[in-house]
């Protein structure tokens, strides 16, 4: 179940902040969310978020861009009109192979790239005319913001919070 | 410091022993007297070989002979018959020359890559190598013993061998020969010896010098050595690919006088390039099992790797951009070079993109997978048996043809320049701490992760 209050941290620097998620993290609390203003490096690893998976589907999305060149040039140049062009062999896809690898090459590369961003977009769901999400704009500029969800032990996770350095920390209803 | 172990040591002089014994035999094997030769390619006419139609044209010609025909057509028959076995007798004569030359390219190759590796690294500042200096500067020793040996196999097949190499320091064959006339002002034995000479000269002195300051700024105050080691790596580069270029053309084009190709120093220094970062990889892990360089963390081992991966896949772009240039123009003059090829290497050819790129691309495309230490031990051996094979294509179907396999005189040429290879490369690493002390990114290295 969603808590519907949360514990918002705000912190000024990314070192004290990678030391407070491994300290929350150390007191077995959940972090819900963390914003940044950039990446910082080894925040996921501390969080113990898992590891993406992007790179397996561009695999499989190049593999689909190498498929579909590979049916198509062979359909066109080979199947439906073997002309003889220039004198290129078009008996068997194979003979005529070499002038079809820019393409496959390209299309492979071209599927990869494309499909991947946009499964980049679905699975962080980015699009135009988007809602920011964003609980405090300072997060977008200097500032470090680290989410935790309350269950009735507000007073020992604010005390915690301010040990590890927060500048701020603000309880916040988050039910609407 | 490491010691070169007495095990290590015994094999590689077991090796050597192993591959003088072969590349001997290969030599004794292929004086074949005209008539052996002429039996042989009437037995694999028999057996229905690749030489079976022109032999079996050729045997009742000769019978023709022997019954006294003195006719025209018998005598054209009989010259063409002779030919053709002077052919397949100096094909045969070559293989040894040839197994011989391609080995010792190839291990030489490996020490010139490394050494175009090193000055990158300390003409880039890069932070994450400096540990595996000592790893690289060790294999660099083999460089001045090897090209040497390259050279001096060359010369000696245009001196006291019979041309067995380059038919264009045959001066019978260049009286005959327009192109290679046209060529003689490059194309010829004392310029041959003196370019091989500058380009040996050129590698071996950055190398000398370059492990001096590295030596020197062990103990150094300042970092004098490192400015010095900077400067002189980024002349050798420029260089290294006017004479890496020259070199290629010299002792591996030339192969074919009568074909030319304008990326083929590129491709030929990509070829040693891989092969010369995998054999970091492979002594850096050898080093580090026996646990002498507990400095070299996973992290550097996956640089080493990505370097492996992104330069097998450069190889391949060369490769398949001469080839398919080639292949698309069709110009007689060039696409010899790749019927020959196709036609009588087919296995090596094709077998060579897939252990160059298919396999390398496939098994070090996960980054899980090039943190592992024996699969990149495992990938390397193949990338490395890809570009032995990759030389194989370059010189033996210009040497021996047709007569080519994997035999004995193969073998023992790897055997001895490999057994050669480990103990110069093992030898040097003794010489010096495994790890560079006073170099300015040393720290950085050593913490360095990814």
């Amino acid at each position: 179940m969603e808590a519907s209050k949360v514990i918002h941290a705000i912190y000024t620097d990314d070192d004290v902040l990678m030391h407070a998620v491994k300290k929350v993290k150390a007191a077995k609390h959940h972090i819900e969310e963390i914003y940044t203003p950039f990446p910082v490096h080894g925040l996921d690893k501390a969080m113990g978020l898992a590891p993406t998976r992007i790179a397996i589907t561009a695999f499989m999305y190049g593999l689909v861009g190498l498929t579909v060149a590979i049916t198509m040039m062979n359909f066109i140049m080979i199947e439906d009109w073997p002309q003889n062009i220039g004198g290129k062999p078009s008996f068997s896809y194979l003979e005529n192979m070499p002038a079809f690898v820019p393409i496959m090459f390209e299309l492979t590369v071209f599927f990869a790239a494309h499909l991947m961003v946009i499964t980049f977009y679905l699975r962080s769901r980015m699009w135009p005319f988007k809602k920011a999400e964003n609980p405090d704009s300072r997060t977008t500029d200097d500032h470090f913001l680290m989410e935790i969800p309350v269950h009735g032990n507000e007073e020992e996770l604010a005390s915690l919070l301010k040990d590890t350095g927060a500048v701020e920390v603000n309880l916040v209803d988050k039910a609407h | 410091m490491y010691t070169f172990s007495n095990k290590l040591k015994t094999f590689s002089i077991i090796l050597m022993v192993l591959g003088l014994l072969g590349v001997g035999y290969g030599f004794m094997t292929s004086h074949k007297s005209f008539e052996e030769v002429e039996t042989l390619l009437a037995e694999e006419a028999h057996h229905g070989g690749g030489h079976g139609e022109e032999a079996a044209h050729a045997a009742p010609s000769h019978d023709a002979h022997a019954a006294d025909a003195h006719g025209e057509e018998a005598h054209a028959e009989v010259d063409e018959h002779a030919k053709h076995i002077e052919h397949v007798q100096h094909q045969i004569a070559n293989r040894p020359w040839a197994a011989l030359y391609v080995a010792a390219f190839f291990f030489m190759m490996i020490a010139l890559g490394v050494l175009a590796f090193y000055a990158i690294q300390i003409a880039s500042q890069a932070g994450w190598s400096p540990v595996l200096f000592r790893v690289m500067e060790g294999i660099t020793a083999y460089l001045l013993p090897g090209a040497v040996i390259v050279l001096l196999i060359a010369l000696a097949s245009g001196t006291i061998g019979h041309y067995n190499l380059f038919i264009w320091m045959d001066p019978d064959v260049v009286a005959h020969d327009k192109l290679i006339q046209g060529k003689s002002s490059w194309l010829n034995i004392t310029g041959f010896a003196i370019r091989g000479i500058i380009f040996i000269a050129g590698w071996v002195l950055y190398r000398h010098f370059s492990r001096k300051f590295s030596i020197a700024q062990d103990t150094a105050e300042d970092k004098s050595n490192f400015k010095k080691s900077f400067r002189i790596s980024a002349a050798f580069l420029v260089f290294f690919i006017y004479t890496e270029s020259m070199m290629s053309w010299d002792w591996i084009m030339s192969v074919d006088p009568h074909w030319f190709s304008t990326l083929f120093g590129w491709y030929v220094f990509a070829s040693m390039f891989v092969s010369g970062i995998t054999v970091i990889a492979l002594i850096a892990i050898y080093l580090k099992s026996r646990g002498y360089l507990d400095f070299v963390n996973e992290n550097h081992i996956h640089d080493v790797a990505k370097f492996m991966f992104a330069m097998s896949i450069f190889w391949t772009y060369l490769w398949f951009s001469q080839f398919m240039l080639i292949w698309y123009s069709n110009i007689p003059e060039e696409v010899t070079y790749f019927i020959s090829r196709f036609n009588d290497y087919k296995l090596p050819f094709l077998g060579m993109v897939v252990l160059n790129f298919v396999f390398p691309i496939l098994m070090l495309m996960n980054a899980d997978y090039k943190r592992i230490p024996w699969f990149v031990v495992m990938t390397g051996l193949v990338i490395l048996f890809g570009h032995y094979i990759d030389i194989f294509n370059m010189i033996m179907p210009a040497t021996v043809g047709d007569r080519w396999f994997i035999g004995v005189p193969e073998i023992g040429s790897i055997l001895l320049f490999a057994g050669l290879f480990i103990f110069v490369v093992f030898t040097a690493l003794t010489k010096a701490p495994l790890l560079v002390k006073g170099y300015p990114f040393r720290k950085e290295s050593e913490d360095f992760h990814y």
